[in-house]
């Protein structure tokens, strides 16, 4: 230890000084506006072409342009308006309602007109999770897509510490859940990661097969020993005990829960690992330049090995949080993607943990206001994916959104995350 | 780079290996000895059946082999087969007999598992053939685009656009020609999308690749769910059926297995054919694995990179949905949300398994289908082992030969790198 300690030094100034000579010379402000502008145009266009979505793919719109175009148009407006209005109230919840909630002063009206936004919260919370986990990966250059079969395995570790150990306190038996989840998936990140180490077989390839590997394996947990007694054949695990539930702020129908500080309290830390420790600043710097962290004597093997395992750790709390808080059981329904999705928020959130975060508010809030425009339009939830998937081309090729909108290129061009299998 | 064909073979068999080898075999070999074998009452018949069910041409008689001697015959072998490889090894065979070894294996876990009963061994073998259709054709797709050096891990959303067009275009058109050529023109549009971004863009390949997944999951089920589950004419297409070839069909055993089935297999050994041709006996083969190995190199030569690149991807889309045609218009004739079950993500396993060849692919995609049809019989045989630890294998068997254990796999030198012209 007190060798690799003195040795990086040298290469440590140099590449502290040679990366702080750079962004004097870009201009600290530009480049900041630049990494939120292209974001924010991203989504903004993603909604757009979304909207086009909606229209094309609209009954309404086809009967009013075959009466004539003006009704054509007017539907096309009306039929948007109404899905996106939806959306928003889904995910913000009613103004005028919060408002009257208030003035009435009843405190169940005041906690239905609030439930759509905490509600977003609830969702946002597992993409907290699921994100800082891609993100950290991306970090230590690891392309971590396995976060889906991660979570899996530590929903089944939390589910199934939550209903198999009887008579432990609330304040022990909880925490113990949750983070039996994120050992689940820090095993689970493990493997893919060890095996890039000692072997350098692509953590890609390894990653997808622990998908499918995770998938097939609660199934059958699921389905033998981890059936519910009275399930009736069906895939589904026990209740988690009481004493293992994450507490929710509010009565019923509010399922705003602690887990969403508990996140808030992880994007910290991940931030403080990899912007403000020793460790975290070897796996950035293994993650920029590998070669550059070799020749400074840096443990390239550990902050692999160490880099996918927290990763998975943090995959595997998504999966804690949303058996422990949410669903309170599990069966194979648990993740509608986050694993998936969570790719796009890293990126969006340019691998830091605040714009992770932020990303994931985002991500949570679209999606949760889409199960609204779902239930009051019929326009499928699955609308949601498609807009993500424009939103990801347009954060991976800022190229497109530059020469859409004509924003200049920053001086220097952003580093693209590139390399193949080997 | 002009020994291509030289390096592309599997590196010297190094004393280490064989080893390890020789300690796999003779594993094996006791295994059926001891767990197969010895249980086995000595009276106990093991019959197959070589017809498979529901055919009046192609018929072959039973086969009735003494299960405890055919066993112990096996097991010998396989335990000689092991001392020769410990002790001298088989050279440049070894993964040869290893296959050997391995479907002895198999064939005596059917002898074991079928003692005392029937089993239509003619059934299976028909069914391994269809099943390793979508694999074998997923992995077809991922080779064309990877050895012009662009990662393809969107096989598996590309088929399933396949799978979705081909049956509303089938549908509605009544005309199962019609489905598949669109599912053909489906996955070419996606592939081009790919190229787009990933080689003109230079985005990281894998990005792109999980962009289109999440695309083509959201647009299918987006669409499934408005449209095709509204209005079933909508998702009711005509299928390819049985198409026994005039002659062939009637040989015993082959005939059914190979001549009397479905028109995409006949398509899939076409494909076999002219990919392995194609690819390493042809001027323009020679180009694009040039591409995929040293673009710049091929540049200098006067071959347009890119343009080659946009062909392989775009050749491999069309395989892809070719593929995902199999799910509709080739079966079942109507489509569901994520039929396609990660089969284009075990294509993806096959192209590695069968080392970027169409030959190793081919067999890989036999392989993986025939641990597909064990599972699915292994309740009906009565065995206890969960049908869900068969799936995993082929997920399993591709990170082992990731990690190197039985002889590394080579990709494409030059294989997700987004070539800049300088």
């Amino acid at each position: 230890m007190d060798e690799n300690a003195k040795k990086p030094d040298a290469g440590k100034v140099f590449l502290e000084e040679s990366a702080a000579a750079d962004a004097r010379k870009r201009g600290r402000q530009k480049q900041i506006n630049q990494s939120i502008l292209i974001p924010a145009l991203a989504v903004f266009s993603g909604l757009v072409i979304g909207a086009f979505i909606i229209i094309f793919t609209s009954e309404e719109v086809y009967a009013g342009f075959s009466q004539s175009i003006g009704a054509g148009l007017a539907a096309s407006w009306k039929t948007v308006a109404t899905a996106y209005g939806a959306l928003f109230e889904g995910s913000f919840g009613s103004p005028v309602r919060m408002v009257n909630a208030v003035l009435y002063g009843d405190a169940l009206e005041i906690r239905r007109a609030f439930n759509p936004f905490l509600e977003s919260l609830v969702v946002s919370t597992t993409y907290i999770f699921a994100g800082l986990a891609v993100a950290l990966g991306f970090r230590v250059g690891l392309f971590n897509i396995g976060v889906e079969g991660q979570l899996f395995i530590g929903a089944a570790a939390a589910t199934f510490v939550g209903y198999s150990l009887k008579g432990l306190p609330p304040f022990i038996h909880m925490p113990l859940a949750f983070l039996a989840g994120g050992v689940g998936g820090a095993a689970w990140g493990f493997i893919p990661g060890w095996l890039k180490a000692k072997t350098g077989g692509h953590e890609v390839i390894n990653t997808i097969m622990m998908n499918w590997i995770a998938f097939r394996f609660t199934d059958w947990l699921l389905s033998g020993p981890m059936q519910r007694a009275d399930s009736g054949g069906m895939p589904i695990s026990p209740w988690i005990l009481d004493s293992a539930r994450i507490p929710q702020f509010f009565p019923a129908p509010i399922r705003f829960h602690l887990g969403f500080f508990i996140a808030l309290l992880m994007a910290y830390l991940v931030y403080w690992l990899l912007f403000k420790s020793t460790w975290g600043f070897n796996m950035r710097t293994v993650g920029a330049n590998p070669n550059a962290a070799r020749y400074s004597g840096m443990n390239i093997f550990r902050a692999t090995v160490i880099g996918m395992s927290l990763s998975g750790a943090l995959a595997g709390m998504a999966g804690s949080n949303q058996v422990l808080a949410i669903s309170r059981n599990m069966a194979m329904g648990l993740s509608s993607g986050y694993g998936y999705d969570s790719i796009a928020l890293a990126l969006l959130g340019k691998s830091h943990p605040l714009g992770v975060v932020l990303a994931a508010l985002l991500f949570g809030t679209l999606r949760n206001g889409a199960t609204n425009m779902m239930v009051v339009t019929g326009i499928p939830i699955d609308i949601i994916s498609i807009i993500q998937a424009i939103i990801l081309i347009l954060i991976a090729a800022p190229a497109i959104i530059r020469t859409v909108y004509r924003v200049k290129p920053p001086r220097e061009t952003d580093v693209v995350f590139t390399q193949g299998w080997k | 780079m002009t020994t291509t064909t030289i390096t592309r073979r599997f590196e010297a068999v190094s004393p280490r290996r064989q080893r390890i080898m020789g300690a796999v075999f003779l594993f094996f070999g006791f295994f059926i000895f001891w767990q197969f074998a010895r249980p086995v009452d000595t009276n106990l018949m093991t019959t197959f059946v070589m017809t498979p069910g529901g055919l009046d041409r192609g018929f072959l008689g039973n086969w009735i082999l003494p299960a405890q001697f055919t066993l112990y015959f096996l097991s010998i072998i396989t335990i000689l087969l092991g001392m020769y490889q410990f002790l001298v090894g088989f050279g440049k065979y070894t993964n040869l007999v290893l296959g050997l070894v391995a479907l002895m294996f198999i064939f005596s876990f059917l002898v074991f598992s079928a003692a005392g009963k029937s089993l239509n061994l003619g059934g299976m073998l028909s069914n391994m053939i269809l099943l390793s259709v979508p694999i074998t054709l997923g992995a077809f797709s991922g080779i064309l685009s990877e050895r012009a050096g662009v990662i393809n891990i969107a096989i598996e959303g590309m088929m399933l656009v396949g799978a979705m067009v081909g049956s509303l275009v089938g549908s509605l058109t009544f005309n199962p020609w019609a489905g598949l050529a669109a599912a053909v023109l489906s996955g070419a549009v996606l592939a081009w999308v790919h190229g787009v971004i990933s080689i003109k863009y230079k985005v990281n390949q894998i990005i792109s690749g999980t962009v289109i997944n999440i695309f083509a999951t959201g647009a299918t089920s987006y669409i499934s769910a408005k449209f095709l589950q509204e209005y079933s004419h909508l998702n009711n297409t005509p299928t390819f059926g049985r198409a026994p070839i005039p002659g062939l069909a009637d040989i015993p055993l082959i005939g059914p297995t190979f001549f009397n089935t479905n028109f995409f297999v006949y398509a899939m050994f076409i494909f076999l054919i002219i990919l392995q041709v194609a690819l390493f006996s042809t001027r323009w083969g020679l180009r694009l694995r040039s591409v995929g190995e040293h673009p710049k190199a091929a540049d200098t030569l006067g071959i347009n990179v890119f343009r080659t690149r946009y062909i392989a991807v775009i050749l491999g889309g069309m395989m892809a949905g070719f593929a995902g045609a199999y799910f509709t218009v080739g079966s079942v004739g109507r489509f569901d949300e994520m039929m396609t079950a990660g089969k284009g993500f075990i294509g993806l396993a096959a192209m590695i398994f069968g080392n970027w060849m169409p030959i190793g692919a081919f067999g890989a995609g036999l392989l993986f289908g025939l641990a597909d049809t064990i599972g699915s019989k292994l309740s009906i045989l009565g065995s206890d082992i969960p049908p869900q630890f068969m799936a995993m294998l082929p997920y399993i068997t591709t990170m082992i030969v990731l990690a190197g254990v039985i002889g590394r796999g080579q990709p494409p030198a030059a294989d997700g790198v987004p070539y800049e012209k300088e």
